[in-house]
């Protein structure tokens, strides 16, 4: 594997201060301080019923939270919430609080809100008609950003973070397309990473892949986090155990427990989280 | 997405409606919105503007005519005398002439494409028919003048010897006239038949022709009982399309239809057509009634096109939507 | 029994594969004539000066239809100015946000209405509007009649492609930052872009070879043009005046001329398929 240096993460700005640490949890570990709080969300498409009925917890800095929970329990209307996504959908609405940086992202405007809190997807999406190189760096050069040697220098740290680097360093000019479908997903997590987000939102982004591409991003997002804060949606109960420091389970709508991930999976405190985690019902 | 079951209790906040306003639209979005939105409002501008051009151009006509105009047949600029009968004779005869032999050649065609040919004979020859398609009405004119007519005028006599019982086969064998403008038009609206009803016949369900193949149907059978009655409303779509394309041809029909106003049963004889008289006349029209009355003739055929085409995408959407 | 009704009905199988097989190659077999007819009649009077110098007054031998070329080029050219730039922008505000819009249907119906105009009532539209207030036949009158041909043609091509891009590309710009605008011109339209090419220049060859809007817009000139104020030639009318005439020697150009138009509209079709099929092969 590479030893390059990890790049420290550039300071902060304004919009993402972090908040202090509100209550003692169980566990001895030294809690890190909350970066973005959730409370009471409520979201939904107009005329049906809602999908998320009050969701709150808090996304501790430079740690994973995971998000599991069975298919329709509005875990990825959730995270698209967190970076204004869903509410992009004809017809979609979302209320309630989201605060990061000592402002609530509901009332900010929603493109400045994403070049903070980034995305990955389910299914790898490189732009078709950008290579390699254009594509990670097509973040920084569509808001506007002119100074190719930066550019160039950032598209290599996210390649190299994205540890994608050593198999595209000589074909960067090739069509993003063209990689491997595990390659094409590490690739958007380069592009993601190449604006530096404070947030990397990741939407259940290794099941269109083999468990070898698999393995591989879980290995990088042990490396991320030392930088980032990462919020994964995972229908993979074992992923959301190896990855995360802390967990939520989703049912209908509803948080029914958020708590370290230890926890969860352990000593779960609601029946239904349980019930999940045994796999009593999926 | 959410799959609760028991109705769930909603807020009164969800309930009204009475959300948190959506993200304002910022300004570069804005502006981008607006400008799209405009050209799209020039489309709509340009529609209405034609419709009142030509309604504004034509009023004179109206005015000393009326209605009359459409079915009294004297044609004299002369003596600023106009009736476009003979026009609207002339375009709709050669029209359904043109049907009459594309729509079998069309659809048979499609059937053969669509349901029989193996794939690759399948997709290289409707290009070639998509091509003809391509091929421009002044060409189609070419051919017309210099082989289609001497065709004609030399099948002509024995069509009359043949035929001659009927009014349709009378006459000298002029060459040009309303059976020549007939088979051009129909080379000329064979493609699209051809390739829409290719297209409507390929959206026909496996599964429903499968059943019918499970029971031991031969393919033909198969196309007469399951995909012709499936695609029946999209074909006559097509139809409806193509005789929209040919009410309005105009340089190849000019070419060999003879050019002269005159109505007359039998199809060999000159006629002319409501495009064609535009063509020839505009350009030198002998004052301001004359004008007026070919830009009534334009009014009229701009109206039958319109009704015509919109019957046929009623038809194909009805299709898309069953 | 059985069989001798099962013989039956093969055989009628049988008969209605040719039958359709026969039309199907009557109609492809047109195409072909065509093609074959205007190249052995023409292929021989095509030459360079042919395709090099003007007209030459009737009897005189040698002319050819160079300013017609360069006509159609002025003319097709200004028209695809005017109206690749409104096609693609209506095309996409329909595709981006058109959706349920009642002014979109409208503009919808309306671009279906001008799509099924008859080009002769265009180029009436476009006399109205240009050739009488200025009074005069003009080349910028016939681009305007072939522009408007030209919109709604552009239109749908380009709406169809913008809506084959893949929400998920979009929702991948989206989460960068960057505001909807971009996301439509820098990355949509783009990714688009290969088919709403081909779809402009496909209606580019389809003006080129029209004649009826521009008997009486642009109406055609033996010599070189004026500029755009002034009448101009361009090949298919003067393929039509030369067909019409009485002349031998018009005949002939006119085939040769026909020769010139065809091969150019069969190439630019072939090319727009050709370049068109690999693009969607990749995208899936």
């Amino acid at each position: 594997m590479d030893t390059n240096p990890v790049v420290p993460p550039t300071p902060a700005p304004a919009l993402a201060a972090p908040l202090p640490a509100p209550k003692p949890g169980p566990s001895a570990q030294k809690e890190k301080p909350v970066v973005m709080s959730v409370r009471g969300l409520r979201a939904g498409y107009g005329g049906g019923a809602s999908v998320l009925k009050g969701v709150s917890l808090d996304v501790r800095e430079r740690t994973v939270t995971a998000i599991i929970g069975p298919s329709g329990c509005g875990k990825s209307t959730l995270i698209r919430c967190l970076n204004r996504l869903h509410e992009a959908l004809p017809g979609a609405y979302c209320e309630g609080d989201i605060h990061l940086g000592g402002r609530n992202v509901l009332e900010i405007d929603p493109v400045l809100l994403r070049r903070e809190v980034g995305m990955v997807f389910q299914r790898p999406n490189p732009f078709p008609t950008m290579s390699v190189f254009e594509n990670v760096a097509s973040g920084l050069v569509l808001n506007g950003e002119s100074d190719r040697a930066k550019i160039a220098e950032r598209v290599e740290t996210s390649l190299r973070r994205a540890a994608l680097w050593d198999e595209v360093k000589d074909k960067l000019a090739a069509p993003g397309v063209g990689l491997s479908g595990g390659q094409q997903q590490r690739l958007c997590i380069a592009r993601a990473l190449a604006v530096e987000p404070h947030i990397l939102l990741m939407d259940e982004p290794c099941s269109a892949l083999d468990p070898i591409a698999t393995a591989r991003i879980e290995e990088l997002l042990v490396e991320i986090k030392e930088q980032l804060t990462v919020v994964i949606v995972t229908h993979n109960m074992q992923q959301a155990a190896r990855v995360s420091e802390y967990t939520a389970f989703m049912l209908m709508g509803e948080l029914v427990e958020f708590g370290e991930t230890q926890q969860i999976f352990t000593k779960p405190v609601d029946k239904r989280t349980e019930d999940y985690i045994t796999g009593r019902f999926g | 997405m959410s799959t609760a079951v028991a109705p769930v209790r909603t807020s009164p906040a969800e309930r009204g409606g009475a959300r948190v306003p959506g993200p304002r639209e910022r300004a570069g979005d804005r502006a981008f919105r607006l400008v799209v939105s405009g050209f799209a409002g020039l489309i709509l501008l340009g529609a209405a503007a034609m419709a009142w051009q030509l309604t504004r151009g034509s009023w004179r006509t109206w005015a000393a005519f009326g209605p009359k105009f459409l079915w009294t047949s004297t044609w004299d600029p002369v003596n600023d005398v106009f009736g476009a009968l003979p026009f609207l004779y002339g375009t709709v005869v050669s029209s359904l002439i043109a049907l009459l032999i594309a729509v079998p050649l069309g659809v048979g065609s499609a059937i053969f494409l669509a349901e029989l040919a193996p794939p690759r004979v399948s997709n290289a020859v409707s290009f070639a028919i998509e091509l003809l398609a391509a091929v421009p009405s002044v060409i189609l004119g070419l051919m017309g003048v210099f082989l289609l007519v001497p065709a004609v005028r030399a099948v002509e006599p024995f069509l009359s010897r043949w035929l001659g019982f009927l009014p349709f086969f009378r006459g000298a064998p002029y060459g040009v006239g309303l059976l020549a403008a007939g088979l051009i038009l129909a080379f000329m609206i064979l493609p699209y038949i051809a390739a829409i009803a290719r297209e409507v016949l390929l959206t026909v369900p496996r599964s429903l022709k499968e059943a019918l193949y499970a029971l031991g149907a031969t393919r033909w059978e198969v196309v007469r009982e399951v995909s012709l009655p499936y695609a029946r409303s999209g074909i006559l779509g097509a139809v409806f399309l193509s005789l929209g394309r040919a009410l309005g041809e105009t340089m190849a029909v000019t070419m060999v239809i003879g050019n002269t106003p005159k109505i007359s049963a039998s199809l060999f004889d000159p006629a002319y057509s409501m495009a064609a008289v535009i063509a020839n006349e505009l350009a030198e029209a002998a004052g301001d009634a004359h004008l007026s009355a070919l830009i009534a003739i334009g009014l009229v055929l701009f109206g039958v096109t319109v009704v015509v085409n919109g019957l046929a995408r009623l038809l194909i959407y009805r299709l898309e939507r069953p | 029994m059985n069989a001798a009704a099962y013989a039956r009905r093969r055989a009628i199988n049988a008969l209605m594969l040719g039958l359709t097989a026969v039309c199907a190659a009557l109609s492809a077999g047109v195409l072909l004539a065509i093609l074959g007819y205007i190249a052995w009649k023409g292929a021989s009077s095509l030459s360079w000066s042919f395709l090099t110098n003007l007209p030459k007054p009737v009897g005189e031998a040698g002319g050819g239809i160079a300013n017609a070329i360069v006509g159609s080029a002025k003319v097709v050219g200004l028209a695809g100015l005017i109206g690749i730039p409104i096609g693609v922008l209506a095309g996409i505000y329909l595709a981006e946000y058109g959706k349920g819009r009642r002014f979109a249907f409208w503009v919808r119906y309306a671009a279906d209405v001008l799509n099924g105009v008859p080009s002769i009532v265009v180029g009436l539209f476009a006399y109205a509007l240009v050739v009488i207030p200025f009074k005069r036949f003009s080349a910028v009158s016939g681009s305007i009649a072939l522009s408007i041909i030209m919109v709604p043609i552009v239109l749908r091509n380009t709406e169809e492609f913008l809506r084959l891009v893949p929400a998920s590309i979009r929702e991948a710009a989206l989460a960068l930052g960057v505001p909807r605008w971009k996301v439509v011109l820098r990355v949509v339209l783009p990714t688009a872009g290969r088919g709403i090419m081909t779809g402009a220049l496909l209606a580019l060859a389809r003006v080129a070879g029209e004649t009826a809007p521009l008997v009486f817009t642009a109406f055609g000139n033996r010599f070189w043009d004026q500029g755009w104020l002034n009448p101009i030639a361009t090949l298919p009318l003067t393929l039509y005046n030369y067909a019409i005439s009485p002349y031998e020697d018009w005949h002939r150009q006119a085939w040769a001329a026909a020769l010139v138009l065809m091969l150019f509209v069969l190439a630019v079709n072939v090319a727009a398929r050709l370049w068109l099929k690999p693009a969607q092969g990749s995208a899936h």
